[in-house]
């Protein structure tokens, strides 16, 4: 299997492509749209602005395969910012139109922590979790991000909190979806790569 | 649950080779940057940051190498600086695998480098790194390694700095520098309390007391340290050891 990281020109392609290297699986950079009509697996990384992701996304076209490639039950992992592109809006650029898969809009994490939320946090599993599987109910996760969704939902499986319970892990049919960065965190984040691969399998 | 507090080794880096030295005079060799790298991050380093203290225009190949070989064997965050002057200076060490940038003399010149940089990068990526000393009443800004004053309050410029699109404060006392008698508290204290963004003490770490008191009277979010750890008088996992028993949070490796 070959896993197509969705390369928009900004973020953390090459930490993702290197972690997915470390566990012996291919991927590819890609851009256009008809590399990911042919995907086999989508990864979207991203780390930055929200609008930077979704204007590349609007600019190079590739809003409609991706949606068009999930519909189909291509296997998907969005990581940080490829987690908030899946809600509706986002408060960091209302301007614009998310991908609309899950409901609701990610907003500003509260101003009574430091912001961005930067460092290593412990998640809290909601219902079982088949990215978290085999990884440890006390593990640490990398996590770079001012903005959250606030799962009001329920669509997480797994919540982190910094002033406010947010969602961390997503878990709905093909779509996956952290909030951390688990390309930067250490054993645990490998595991939960390896735990995508193998369900994308 | 909690995030938990971040210890963070630092390499100085001379082109391919770790260096330190007291005050960045009497630089001596402290090894090869990609084998203490490996190391910290099997210790349970949290993050590591690496910079380039020569800066120097002909050696920039070298430590973009540096940078490239030290991200394809960390699975941590990784922080890259010295002599980062412009907007391609950053997309340079982030495309070598860099997930942050640190800026300190050229955004004291130019301080729309900030912003330019969170624009393009996001404000997580950009770390003020901010060399302060005490003069009478208050904190100057000093460049150039540590040498000149920029006649500049750290605190404002702290402030300024995360206005601009800062992320993250690298706070170093050059009064404590070298000196291995403990962080400046009162100096990371009022820089923590007068940003929004998490702050990194640097400057004077020995003893394992020396983080505990930071973190929890210093109000610092992450602490950092570099010869200490290159020559084993502290371990990074015993430190952090040592921190969980004094009920500071922190990320205990395996």
């Amino acid at each position: 299997m070959n896993v197509m990281l969705i390369d928009y020109g900004a973020g953390n392609v090459t930490s993702v492509e290197r972690a997915l290297t470390r566990l012996g699986a291919r991927s590819q950079r890609s851009h256009s749209p008809e590399c990911i009509v042919k995907a086999e697996a989508l990864l979207l990384p991203g780390v930055g602005h929200y609008a930077a992701l979704i204007r590349a996304l609007d600019e190079r076209a590739l809003r409609a395969p991706l949606l068009d490639a999930l519909q189909r039950g291509i296997p998907f992992l969005g990581v940080c910012l490829g987690l908030q592109a899946l809600y509706e809006t986002s408060e960091e650029a209302p301007e614009l139109a998310g991908l609309d898969l899950l409901p609701g809009s990610v907003r500003s994490l509260p101003g009574t922590v430091k912001l961005p939320h930067m460092g290593w946090n412990q998640l809290k599993l909601t219902r079982p979790s088949r990215l978290l599987e085999g990884v440890s109910a006390d593990a640490y996760f990398y996590f770079a991000h001012s903005f959250a969704a606030s799962n009001v939902n329920g669509e997480a499986v797994a919540l982190s909190n910094h002033g406010a319970d947010f969602a961390a892990v997503i878990e709905k049919q093909n779509i996956f979806a952290v909030q951390f960065h688990p390309e930067k965190s250490g054993e645990p984040g490998a595991r939960l790569l390896q735990n995508f691969l193998r369900l994308a399998a | 649950m909690s995030l938990a507090h971040r210890i963070i080794p630092c390499l100085d880096t001379d082109g391919a080779r770790v260096v330190k030295g007291v005050n960045f005079v009497g630089l001596r060799d402290a090894g090869d940057p990609v084998a203490l790298a490996t190391r910290y991050n099997a210790e349970g380093a949290d993050e590591l940051v690496v910079l380039d203290i020569a800066a120097s225009r002909d050696r920039r190949p070298t430590f973009l190498e540096t940078i490239r070989r030290v991200a394809a064997e960390l699975a941590i965050p990784l922080t890259a600086g010295g002599g980062i002057r412009t907007l391609d200076d950053a997309r340079s060490v982030i495309r070598a695998g860099a997930d942050k940038v640190t800026v300190n003399t050229a955004a004291v010149a130019r301080p729309a480098l900030i912003s330019e940089l969170s624009r393009e990068f996001g404000a997580q990526a950009v770390v003020l790194a901010i060399d302060a000393k005490r003069v009478n009443d208050h904190w100057d800004v000093m460049v150039r390694g540590g040498r000149d004053s920029a006649n500049r309050d750290a605190l404002v410029w702290a402030q300024q700095g995360v206005e601009l699109g800062a992320g993250e404060i690298l706070l170093t006392s050059v009064d404590r520098d070298g000196t291995q008698l403990g962080f400046d508290t009162p100096l990371t204290s009022a820089v923590s309390r007068a940003v929004s963004v998490p702050v990194i003490a640097s400057g004077g770490a020995k003893l394992p007391e020396h983080f505990a008191q930071i973190f929890s009277e210093g109000a610092a979010d992450a602490a950092l340290a570099a010869s200490i750890f290159h020559d084993n008088v502290q371990s990074i996992r015993e430190l952090k050891q040592y921190l969980a028993t004094r009920n500071i949070e922190v990320r205990l490796p395996c």
